[in-house]
């Protein structure tokens, strides 16, 4: 369960002052497939760096299965990285050197949990996302585009986070990849009961997902399902589903 | 995260650019084996000359004629001019004095000694028997001064193998041959025991008479002597023995103020202990010199890691994304250059080991590797991996995980 209530952002550079976020306000269930759309410069990724606990708000409150994230000192924000959030980059960032079983591993590595639990945890999470048995020995720079990011999936899925966080997945993909990509969150959305939030700017993408939130300069504009989406004037009231 | 993974992640890294991991532990293991060779030659050094003064006799004290001087000044004329030592003095110590082993007067200078169309200037010693036992000197061949040659003014000498080598040809017998001193024909009679140079003075090229000879024929009647060697019973003993020969002679020369004393008495420790500054000194300076490679090496260290923390921006802001905390790559960055360091000091250790083995074993300079050298070694490569490495290893952990991860 996420909440947001009336998150601003501003960044001060010297004397120039951004206003990244004006106040956007919205709540996402536990098992809900959520796109978070619009054109670079609209706070999207200001937006994904909150709800991924990378920064904190401004001003407002983000409550992530009743923790509040909004105000945690930087070892806090990594406790919850590390045990609430699962991320996907557009470039992939694998470690490059390790196979693919390490990669998926890292991040029980810095949860401390014990060996073999890791690498059965590992394999159930590579078998999750789809990547072949052979390939879980291979180095990650020897797989292809569309196997790297279902090891990042993996790698994402690994810790049983509550949240995923998806950050324009498909932008390094070329189109068959993506979809297969998409159809993989698709399936973990609704087999596995996922919360996932996808981070794109493309619309073709985002109607992937079952609720698209629509932002522009700061403020959220629509936000609803396909069907019945809901043009927001003020920015400031959570759309009714 | 658990030890075996800092290891693992630690050793990947390490591997993944060989060439410069192998330049920059060079710097290291540079630097570690220079401070172990140069300390380990000095110490050598420092080493073989206290031996060498050690097998000038064991607890010895000798007292010269003269004003007050202190060592490091044997190139005083004094020496042998003043005459203010006597035999009966001698006598008074060996009878008055406590825990002393044996006394030896001598009397010695300089002279040409010439035999069949050879000729060397060496030190003429006179002696008695007691010389012997408290210089440690041995004949090889032949035998050695007694007491009765003394009496007799037998006209006979002992000389060292290197006036022997000067004198004589090779495989000619220096026994029995007669050498010339002042124009006074001696008999050979013994060659002493190689025993080295201290540093100081070649022991084996010397000339030793009967004491009453020397007295007689070189210094022309006299009765004075230029030294008395003293052996104390142990080294315990020495301070005791020193003083109470000070108060001794303070007494039978008739002085009260012991600064104006006429005789000057220097125990062995204190020229052991001088010449151990002098070389402790000189290993000081060749350490510190070493010393500064390591520092350099450190750098290089320092240098490597800030280049691969700003390579591994990305990998920092991901492990930071997907939960790693500021201890978490702070500890793996220290790793790493503790890990370059150490394994650079223990290679620096082994190579440091064989360049000073193989300088001792070609005999061309006397060198000793003690532990507490390794082992001050390795903890100061440790401490420079922690030092060279705190501040990459602080960059890196306080990256921005969202600056890291946009990072190109």
């Amino acid at each position: 369960m996420i909440e947001v209530k009336n998150i601003t952002k501003k960044y001060v550079n010297g004397d120039n002052e951004t206003q990244a976020l004006r106040g956007v306000s919205f709540t996402i269930k536990d098992g809900e497939f959520v796109a978070i759309m619009g054109p670079s410069g609209s706070g999207k990724s200001t937006l994904m760096h909150i709800l991924g606990a990378l920064d904190t708000p401004t001003s407002g409150t983000y409550h992530l299965d009743k923790h509040d994230v909004s105000k945690l000192s930087d070892d806090e924000l990594a406790d919850i990285r590390r045990n609430r959030i699962g991320f996907v980059f557009q470039s992939f960032n694998l470690l490059p050197r390790a196979t693919a079983l390490r990669n998926v591993m890292l991040p029980l590595i810095y949860a401390e949990m014990p060996e073999k639990e890791r690498m059965k945890h590992a394999k159930a999470a590579l078998e999750s996302a789809g990547l072949d048995e052979d390939r879980y020995n291979h180095m990650s720079n020897q797989l292809s585009g569309g196997q790297v990011q279902r090891v990042a999936i993996a790698r994402a899925l690994v810790n049983n986070p509550a949240l995923i966080l998806a950050d324009e997945p498909t932008g390094n993909l070329d189109s068959h990849t993506g979809d297969i990509v998409l159809g993989t969150f698709q399936r973990l959305n609704k087999e596995h009961q996922r919360t996932i939030i996808l981070i794109t700017h493309e619309r073709e993408v985002a109607e992937h997902a079952d609720r698209i939130i629509y932002i522009k300069d700061g403020l959220i504009l629509e936000d609803g399902s396909g069907h019945e989406r809901r043009i927001i004037n003020d920015g400031k009231r959570k759309s009714g589903k | 995260m658990t030890t075996r993974d800092i290891l693992h992640e630690t050793f990947s890294a390490l591997t993944a650019n060989k060439v410069r991991t192998s330049l920059t532990m060079l710097g290291i293991i540079i630097g570690i084996s220079s401070v172990i060779v140069m300390v380990a030659i000095g110490q050598g050094a420092q080493g073989s000359i206290q031996a060498n003064i050690q097998s000038l006799g064991s607890n010895l004290i000798e007292i010269f004629p003269g004003a007050q001087r202190s060592f490091g000044y044997s190139a005083s004329a004094g020496r042998g001019n003043a005459q203010t030592l006597t035999p009966d003095d001698a006598t008074a110590i060996s009878t008055q004095v406590a825990n002393i082993q044996d006394v030896s007067p001598e009397v010695s200078g300089r002279y040409q000694v010439t035999a069949k169309g050879t000729n060397t200037n060496t030190t003429i010693t006179g002696i008695t028997s007691a010389y012997a036992g408290v210089h440690n000197v041995q004949v090889n061949e032949g035998q050695f001064i007694t007491d009765a040659d003394g009496k007799n003014l037998s006209r006979i000498a002992v000389i060292g193998p290197t006036t022997a080598s000067d004198l004589f040809a090779t495989g000619t017998d220096p026994i029995g041959q007669t050498i010339t001193i002042k124009g006074m024909p001696f008999n050979v009679v013994g060659v002493t025991v190689s025993k080295g140079s201290s540093g100081f003075n070649n022991q084996d090229d010397a000339v030793y008479i009967p004491l009453q000879d020397a007295q007689l024929f070189l210094l022309g009647k006299t009765t004075y002597l230029t030294t008395l060697s003293i052996s104390a019973t142990s080294p315990d003993v020495m301070t005791q023995v020193q003083n109470d020969i000070t108060n001794l002679l303070l007494q039978r020369h008739n002085i009260s103020d012991p600064t104006q004393a006429d005789f000057n008495v220097l125990n062995q420790a204190s020229i052991v202990s001088a010449a151990s500054s002098v070389t402790g000194t000189f290993t000081i300076l060749l350490g510190a010199v070493a010393g500064i490679s390591l520092v350099v090496g450190g750098i290089g260290i320092m240098n490597m890691m800030l280049t691969t923390v700003t390579e591994r921006t990305r990998e920092i802001g991901l492990r930071k994304a997907i939960g790693a905390k500021r201890h978490d790559i702070n500890t793996q960055f220290i790793t790493e250059a503790v890990a370059l360091t150490v394994i650079g000091g223990a290679i620096g250790v082994f190579l440091g080991w064989i360049i000073s083995y193989t300088v001792t074993a070609l005999g061309i300079l006397q060198s000793s590797i003690s532990t507490s050298s390794v082992l001050l070694a390795f903890g100061v490569s440790a401490v420079i991996g922690i030092v060279f490495g705190y501040y990459p290893a602080r960059r890196a952990s306080r990256l921005n995980p969202i600056e890291a991860l946009r990072y190109e």
